[in-house]
């Protein structure tokens, strides 16, 4: 039997933008307000889970074809590799560091290396919730 | 004034949380159960906005629109199981 679900997949197209543009404001608003990497990349996750109820696992992988396993890696990756990199300045393991830059449009603008340990931690977030959604929906 | 307000509004949802929750655990068939569920996330997302008047804080915004997210998502993976016992589907059946 052929099920009419045009309603929750015109839903699901706008309400996904909505859900992954929160998502980004929660990770880049971590620093002085609520949120940051562990939220910000519940949020994406649970998006992309939306996306996978409403349509099915091979439409989803067809517009989003990554290895989500690669996805939590490459987090795991990105926090080491900050506080790793830290060692190259003779500077203790996980040291982090802030300064000014001037952009060209923005003007002033601050930018620290936790940051990219915060990717890091959202990247893995993202990976490793998937990852246990889609494999416990596997049934055969 | 204002406050013995917030705090009427703040009773008046737990009693709707109350309800909802008697519908919750009595009712008879599970799309009631799921209704109830949707009904007791959007109070308790109320009472967070009502705290955060009380509180004078803007620091549980973003804890609303997340609650609200996730009460969606919940729904509709109550809804698809009730309706095809399969949450995440394999193929494209059309």
């Amino acid at each position: 039997m052929k099920i009419n679900d045009v309603i929750l997949r015109t839903v699901t197209k706008t309400v996904v933008f909505i859900i992954l543009t929160l998502g980004i404001y929660l990770f880049f608003a971590g620093h002085h307000a609520p949120g940051g990497g562990f939220i910000g990349g519940l949020v994406l996750a649970s998006g992309i889970v939306l996306l996978y109820l409403a349509y099915d696992i091979e439409t989803v992988h067809k517009g989003m074809p990554f290895d989500f396993k690669k996805v939590a890696a490459l987090g795991v990756l990105l926090a080491t590799g900050t506080a790793i990199g830290s060692l190259f300045f003779d500077a203790p393991f996980l040291t982090q560091t802030h300064s000014y830059i001037n952009v060209p449009i923005f003007g002033k603008m601050g930018f620290s290396t936790v940051t990219i340990f915060e990717a890091g931690v959202a990247l893995t977030v993202v990976g490793v919730v998937v990852t246990i959604i889609l494999s416990i929906s596997e049934d055969e | 004034m204002i406050d013995k307000i917030l705090l009427l509004a703040l009773a008046l949802f737990s009693v709707s949380i109350a309800l909802s929750l008697f519908r919750v655990i009595r009712g008879p068939s599970l799309p009631d159960r799921a209704i109830a569920l949707d009904t007791i996330g959007v109070n308790l997302l109320s009472a967070i906005a009502i705290v955060s008047i009380i509180l004078k804080t803007k620091a549980y915004l973003e804890a609303i629109l997340i609650l609200g997210i996730l009460a969606f998502i919940g729904t509709i993976a109550f809804t698809k199981y009730i309706e095809r016992g399969v949450i995440v589907e394999r193929k494209s059946n059309d």
